[in-house]
């Protein structure tokens, strides 16, 4: 038993870690060991990884390429296998992944099982979009191998299904060309959500990349920093060396809190506007903003910290969970607005629907508890779900409206799969 | 001709040699021959090292480790083939002291794939190394070499006995071009240190402690500790006076 924590460090339980590092055994190794859950690399903020007092199946030694075609780019590997190591090794032969999460730090199972989105959403859809096939083991000891046109309804249970399928032994996946690790930038400051939405409206078709840090402590109109960016071509220098701090240790209480948001939100829109306009960068930086810090996550003390990202077909909702968070005094310095394309995501219980999501951290505090019930309401009202990655406080019935897939979801889970998310969403 | 390295790996399924191995094709194409009794996993392991270094040649022999016949033809057709540039030993068992205690069998077992095995293996290439008068053995032994204690001294005096070979095979090429290299890794966090970690040891992470060994092996330094920290620990825990030592519970 040792203490596991997922990225919202909301809680430390002893778990039964079994490290998986052998891909043809996994049947051996996990029948009749749980009810278990799998763990990849932790990234996601709450409950879902996790696994109090029970067994967790970890795949990071499942780091394995299988075969990558480089005519095709289509590449399998294991699902312990980090984005990042995909991205190192394609990049340089002219791929890339697709579709990346805001941090490379994450497995493909993990990527799979949240079906995760990305800034190019609008255009590339969810990581699930570009799954070939992958292989399931069940904790009978069955193997389902399916994808898109094998076996699909298996693959849409377990895309995004959050572990609860089974254990992701591998997968195939599609790549796309890349004309290279750069990318033009663009960072726009703007006032006011209506200028938001112009801005989103208008970048869509010809900028790959969009996304938007507001400031959430602004009071009367809204501010925020509007940032896009697409594959720069031709561009012929050296890669800046990898430069990565680090958040030492814990500090007894939040840096985040309400002496310290406003200057801090008001520090780095003055950071960003002064850095607008166009730039040539590495897409690293763009894409992934904190990877540059280690364990940043720390910064929120030891109480650990809330992540809330929803999603709302319409967009007065977004203007009245700002209202809310503005007036409460809480908030985050790392407040991001998104809209999301028309697509249709792979899999029954994937989070992306037409709409805004709109997603915050929150120090956890007995006043953010009170807003979150506010911003249920308004996400529930306006037809919205909340984001399972990120989640570790929703209610059952919020869930039951908001994922109408979840009866047709039930009848693929592993009997043998179980996580504290599942216990509090699903009863088991 | 090929300009590309050799590099000869016994115990290729290792966590720890599987690491060096991804270091060596991150900096250049190599020829690789991957020495290991389990097909099936050393299988999966060249087929990652295949897609992450098309250019590099990736070789896969099985065998038993302790078939002296057998090694010493791997040793020869790894030498007939051409000059060996690296050849890296590193396989090991982490034997339970308890057990080898009461049971003579797995004492012999775990003496032989720890110590015995590796030296044959060190032995048979050095004889081709000493042919071309260049190239680097490099043998992973342990902190758990350096002095005996009760917690392990199966385990630890196994990895002693290659302290002393690798430091007498040092005399022996000393003025030559070939290198010997003794690697004593500290707790690594690698499927032998599973038992340790489930008890909430801290481990050093096993591609830290390739990445010193690929370094070592590169500067053909005789012996060195991973993470280096464990050199000073060790140089304390070596020096400790009998009645304070024997009175430690480690
Ligand atoms: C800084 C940061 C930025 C982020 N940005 C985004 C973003 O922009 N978009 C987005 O969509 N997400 C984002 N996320 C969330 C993150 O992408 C997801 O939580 C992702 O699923 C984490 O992957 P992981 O490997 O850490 O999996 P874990 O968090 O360990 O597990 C996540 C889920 O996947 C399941 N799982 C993991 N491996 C397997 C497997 N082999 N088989 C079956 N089930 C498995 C687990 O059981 C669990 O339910 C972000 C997270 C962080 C920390
Ligand atoms: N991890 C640590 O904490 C630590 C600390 C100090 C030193 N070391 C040393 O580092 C080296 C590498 O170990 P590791 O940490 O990478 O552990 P590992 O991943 O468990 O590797 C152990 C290796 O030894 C092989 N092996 C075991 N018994 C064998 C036998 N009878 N015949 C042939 N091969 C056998 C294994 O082969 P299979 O894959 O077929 O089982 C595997 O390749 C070992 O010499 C170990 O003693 C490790």
């Amino acid at each position: 038993m040792r203490p596991v924590s997922s990225w919202g460090r909301l809680s430390a339980a002893p778990h039964d870690v079994v490290e998986l590092t052998n891909r043809d055994s996994i049947a051996r190794d996990i029948v009749g060991r749980g009810p278990g859950i799998a763990h990849g690399m932790g990234r996601s903020y709450g409950d879902s990884c996790l696994n109090p007092d029970g067994v967790l199946w970890t795949t990071t030694g499942l780091d394995r390429f299988i075969g990558f075609d480089q005519q095709t780019g289509r590449l399998t590997c294991e699902s312990g296998v980090l984005l990042r190591d995909i991205q190192r090794l394609s990049i340089p032969r002219g791929w890339m992944l697709p579709v990346v999460p805001g941090t490379q730090l994450v497995t493909v199972g993990g990527a799979i099982a949240n079906d995760v989105h990305g800034k190019n959403h609008h255009q590339t859809g969810t990581f699930g979009d570009h799954v070939l096939g992958l292989r399931l083991v069940r904790t009978d000891g069955e193997i389902v191998d399916c994808g898109p046109d094998l076996r699909s309804d298996w693959f849409a249970a377990t895309v995004g299904g959050i572990g609860l399928t089974g254990l992701i032994a591998e997968a195939e996946l599609q790549l796309r060309r890349t004309v290279g690790p750069w990318l033009e930038a663009e960072t726009v400051a703007y006032s006011g959500l209506d200028e938001f939405f112009r801005l989103s409206d208008t970048s869509h078709p010809e900028w790959e990349h969009t996304v938007s840090w507001i400031d959430c402590t602004s009071t009367g109109e809204l501010r925020g920093l509007f940032m896009r960016a697409k594959p720069a071509a031709g561009i012929d220098r050296p890669l800046p060396a990898d430069r990565r701090i680090a958040m030492p240790l814990t500090p007894p209480f939040s840096l985040v809190n309400r002496l310290t948001l406003r200057p801090l939100n008001s520090f780095y829109y003055g950071l960003g506007k002064w850095r607008t306009g166009r730039q040539i960068v590495p897409y690293q930086p763009f894409l992934y903003p904190l990877d540059g810090i280690l364990d940043w996550n720390r910064m929120y003390g030891p109480l650990g910290f809330f992540q809330y990202q929803c999603v709302v077909p319409e967009r007065d909702a977004v203007r009245e969970m700002l209202d809310a968070i503005s007036r409460s005094g809480e908030g985050s310095v790392l407040a991001v607005l998104k809209t999301f394309g028309g697509q249709r995501p792979s899999g029954l219980l994937s989070f992306p629907m037409p709409g805004v999501t709109l997603a915050l951290d929150f120090r956890n505090h007995a006043r953010t508890a009170f807003l979150f019930e506010r911003l249920d309401a308004i996400v529930s009202a306006a037809g919205g779900r909340l984001y399972l990655a990120k989640d570790a406080r929703m209610k059952r019935p919020m869930f039951e409206a908001a994922y109408p897939r979840l009866a047709e979801f039930a009848a693929f889970r592993d009997p043998g799969m179980s996580s504290a998310m599942s216990r509090r969403l699903m009863g088991s | 001709m090929d300009s590309r390295n050799r590099i000869v790996v016994v115990g290729a399924t290792s966590a720890i040699a599987e690491h060096c191995c991804r270091l060596w094709l991150q900096g250049a194409a190599a020829q690789l021959t991957l020495v290991a009794r389990d097909a099936a996993k050393v299988e999966r392991i060249a087929a990652d090292l295949r897609v992450r270094s098309p250019a590099s040649t990736i070789d896969v022999v099985t065998m038993d480790f302790l078939d002296t016949a057998a090694i010493r033809q791997l040793a020869q057709s790894s030498g007939a083939a051409g000059p060996i540039d690296i050849v890296l030993i590193a396989h090991g068992v982490l034997s339970v002291q308890a057990t080898c205690e009461s049971d003579l069998a797995a004492c012999r077992e775990a003496l032989e794939v720890n110590a015995v095995s590796p030296a044959l293996f060190a032995e048979a290439f050095a004889g081709e190394l000493a042919k071309v008068g260049k190239g680097t053995i490099c043998i992973i032994g342990s902190v758990a070499g350096d002095r005996g204690r009760k917690a392990n001294y199966v385990y630890g005096s196994s990895k002693g006995l290659l302290s002393r070979y690798a430091e007498g095979m040092e005399h022996r090429f000393a003025g030559t071009g070939v290198r010997i290299v003794l690697a004593k890794p500290g707790p690594t966090d690698t499927p032998m240190a599973a038992a340790l970690k489930a008890q909430g040891r801290r481990l050093a992470s096993v591609e830290g402690v390739a990445r010193d060994i690929v370094r070592a092996i590169a500067k053909g330094k005789p012996v060195v500790y991973a993470p280096w920290q464990w050199q000073w620990i060790m140089m304390i825990v070596r020096h400790l006076p009998r009645f304070v030592f024997n009175r430690l519970n480690i």
